[in-house]
């Protein structure tokens, strides 16, 4: 009886863990500076004097290899809560590959753009922009790597342990792998919609 | 009326006692290794993650750019109010600024006067307004005030401060720059933003003054996280939103408001750094510079400006808001009446905040935005009115018929709503955009937004400072002092802005370094000079403020009771010099909202006590 009085009490209150929480409110603040920048490019085109162009290929690889690594993501989440730990590491170590791929694949797609005549400066503001908006996309990427090597960090250094603190971490870090994934599924869309 | 020093016919009651009988027991005090917050010389004082020394250092900071700030703006109001004295005095203090002609006469370099214009704006909306006003009172009040030990996270929370500070570094830096500081406004519209060789202040001045401004943008953000996690996550048993003092709830929509308008102006800056460094053309057109056409095509300056205004709006309700949050507050506790209309008062904050991110383009009226979208934004401009009367309307009607202490805190309260009306009141004038267009960039604005932004915003944070002084330093401010303060302060205030209004009304444009070539603005001189001489004696009033402050941390009388004025909320029932965690034992539980005055005949009800018998309903 007195477990159900104190849920009780503490019911409405740290629902959520407040962590995780500043989590979201700092995912909303990016979110905003996305919109800005894209709020940008809608108004620039609006202004005529607007060259458009047809997005490279590898901007589509790229991002079925970011989707792929959010699904491994999950499915190491998954099995570090099983108590798997042998796939739970795996499947971290893909997605942290798959990651820096999604970097390297993001490079290309830029070399790609500056050999169709599109350079960052100098050229059409339509390309600068696209520059500008998949490389502040990507700078979010890095930071996304730099957690999941701490991840990976833990996962190996660490025995294997599933408590609520680790638990709390891992959910951060794949709140926002999926995040930086979302956010790149958006600005695509966006690309395309608007050329 | 009430003197202060009347004794108090408070409910009898025995803080420690209620909080160990209701409170919560967080296993605070681990009895093998004390609390959870151990430190030393440093962690106490300079890296400390205790959200009240915190509130203290961004204070302190803000005091000094306040004092830097304020100290520019009297050396170009003397250049506007005595343009033919001679200035050579300052020579030593500004160096080659002063040019000193061959007849021993010193006059201020033009280029630099933009400087010091450029730099007044961007430090006290940003490092005074911003980081000084809600930095200070959302560390100090929001932990305190809702029952939480701490911030969610104190570590972000300190490195908060330690952004803002760099900032401070760097923009300090630009002021020392053999080219001078930025000088092209503090809203750094290109070109002259976008150019390094627009001017002077282009270059290396708009470098660390765009570095500084980047720092600043991560600081806020990392404040604001904690503010409304904290808010949201860490309020004490019993506290419920509807419970919050309105400072919380104040302190909350700033938060808000500040997370997602700082990303916009950093987009804004991005680009404008991209076009400075990397030779993109966001901002920038065809343009001539010294005959020689540049390389830069298809860019648009309207692009910034919408950027810029969109977080710009927003940030004069950063500066407002906690000013109202703090009023409401000391009204209240020293008219010892509930605040009328509460929840009409949370609605307007609630109202205000949402208004204020579609209204950005009324500082575009003249930038060739389409009269047919500009007609939306007036609309929605001038319904801001509204929430703001229910505001005013609310802050009269919780003086009337109060048992009014007059002390420095309740004056500058009081001098709040007098500024915030008459300030708001040309702000209806300002955002019809026919009659905008007719009175932009004249003095008619600038009296507009240092009244209703500056000057209210300033004595809202004044009051909080009288207010909480006790809170933060365990003893008072002297109060004799506090009161010349405030009536020197108010009339002073008045006598430098409310001619600005008439200058503006003839027309007399603003930024201009000098006059001499315009027949129809020389009567105007003398009316200069009164300013002038009224700001000069403002400032000395602040320098008054200044020395009460610090001489009362050390020699000011020491606070003997908990609850000094006899206040309900949380932050009173603390000892009277909290250690880290706020409370030694358990967290106090809230048992009633944040305003009983008056009630059932007492005096004051403090929101830790429970219900009594007999006691009637709650209402509000």
């Amino acid at each position: 009886m007195m477990d159900v009085a104190v849920n009780k009490e503490m019911k409405g209150r740290n629902k959520i863990h407040p962590q995780k929480f500043a989590l979201y409110a700092a995912l909303a603040s990016i979110m905003m500076m996305f919109a800005a920048f894209t709020s940008a490019l809608v108004v620039r085109r609006a202004a005529g004097n607007w060259l458009e162009f047809r997005l490279p290929d590898i901007f589509f690889y790229s991002t079925a290899v970011i989707l792929l690594s959010s699904v491994t993501m999950q499915a190491s989440y998954y099995y570090f809560k099983k108590g798997n730990a042998a796939l739970y590491r795996t499947l971290l170590v893909i997605t942290t590959v798959l990651g820096i791929s999604f970097i390297y694949l993001q490079y290309q797609g830029w070399t790609a753009m500056y050999d169709i005549g599109l350079p960052l400066s100098g050229g059409p503001v339509s390309g600068s922009f696209i520059y500008l908006i998949s490389g502040a996309h990507a700078a979010h990427v890095l930071g996304g790597i730099a957690v999941l090597v701490v991840a990976l960090l833990h996962a190996y250094i660490l025995p294997y342990k599933a408590t609520p603190r680790r638990k709390l971490r891992f959910e951060m870090s794949l709140i926002y792998w999926h995040f930086v994934d979302f956010l790149w599924v958006y600005l695509l869309t966006f690309f395309v919609l608007q050329s | 009326m009430e003197s202060t020093d009347k004794t108090i016919i408070a409910p009898a009651y025995e803080e420690d006692v209620l909080i160990e009988e209701l409170g919560y027991d967080d296993h605070f005090h681990d009895h093998h290794h004390g609390d959870k917050y151990q430190s030393n010389f440093v962690t106490t004082y300079i890296f400390s993650q205790d959200h009240k020394m915190i509130a203290k250092q961004f204070l302190i900071t803000g005091m000094f750019w306040a004092l830097i700030g304020g100290l520019m703006s009297l050396v170009f109001r003397l250049q506007l109010g005595f343009p033919e004295e001679s200035m050579a005095w300052l020579k030593p203090v500004l160096g080659k600024w002063i040019s000193i002609s061959e007849a021993g006469v010193g006059t201020l370099a033009p280029e630099f006067y933009y400087a010091l214009v450029t730099m007044h704006g961007t430090i006290i909306v940003f490092f005074v307004l911003t980081a000084g006003l809600s930095g200070t009172f959302s560390n100090l009040l929001i932990p305190l005030q809702v029952g939480a030990r701490d911030m969610a996270s104190p570590f972000l929370n300190m490195l908060s401060y330690w952004f803002f500070f760099l900032a401070g570094v760097i923009m300090f830096l630009s002021l020392f720059l053999s080219t001078g500081p930025f000088s092209g406004g503090w809203t750094a519209y290109p070109p002259l933003s976008a150019l390094p060789q627009a001017s002077s202040g282009s270059g290396a001045g708009m470098t660390l003054w765009t570095i500084s401004l980047v720092f600043f943008v991560v600081s806020v953000l990392l404040g604001g996280v904690n503010y409304i996690t904290t808010v949201l996550n860490l309020r004490t048993k019993g506290m419920t939103m509807w419970r919050l003092p309105l400072t919380i709830w104040a302190f909350f929509v700033t938060a808000i408001l500040g997370l997602l308008s700082f990303p916009v102006l950093f987009s804004g800056f991005l680009l404008l750094i991209f076009d400075r460094e990397l030779g993109t053309s966001f901002y920038l057109n065809e343009i001539f510079v010294g005959g020689q056409a540049l390389e830069y095509a298809g860019g648009s300056p309207v692009l910034y400006q919408h950027l810029f205004w969109f977080l710009g709006h927003p940030e004069v309700y950063i500066i407002i808001l906690p000013a109202m949050g703090i009023v409401s507050e000391v009204l209240s506790v020293h008219a010892r009446k509930p605040i009328f209309g509460y929840k009409a008062m949370v609605y307007s904050i609630l109202a205000i905040g949402f208004l204020s991110f579609i209204v950005w383009a009324h500082h575009m009226f003249m930038s060739g935005v389409n009269p047919f979208i500009s007609n939306f934004f007036v609309i929605f401009t001038l319904i801001i009115a509204v929430p703001s009367a229910v505001k005013v309307f609310n802050w009269i009607s919780t003086l009337y018929g109060g048992n009014i202490r007059f002390n420095a805190a309740s004056l500058f309260g009081i001098g709040f709503v007098s500024m915030f009306i008459s300030g708001g009141l040309t702000g209806i004038f300002l955002g019809n955009s026919a009659i905008d267009i007719v009175m932009h960039d004249t003095y008619f604005v600038v009296a507009h937004f240092h009244i209703v932004m500056g000057v209210a915003a300033m004595f809202g944070m004044f009051a909080g400072i009288y207010h909480w002084y006790p809170k933060m330093f365990g003893r008072f401010m002297n109060d004799t002092l506090g009161r010349i303060h405030f009536w020197g302060t108010i009339i002073g205030a008045y006598a430098i802005f409310w001619p600005m209004h008439y200058l503006g009304m003839a027309g007399v444009p603003r930024r201009y370094y000098s006059f001499d070539s315009f027949e129809t603005f020389r009567h105007f001189g003398t009316m200069n000079q009164f300013i002038t001489i009224a700001a000069i004696i403002v400032f000395a009033l602040q320098v008054l403020f200044v020395i009460n402050f610090f001489y009362s941390i050390w020699y000011g009388k020491k606070q003997k009771t908990r609850n000094p004025w006899g206040a309900t909320t949380l932050e009173w029932t603390t000892p009277i010099r909290p250690g880290h965690g706020n409370w030694e034992g358990k967290i106090p539980t809230v048992q009633r909202w944040a305003y009983d005055y008056g009630k059932d005949g007492k005096e004051f009800i403090p929101q830790i006590l429970p219900p009594q018998e007999g006691e009637s309903e709650e209402v509000h």
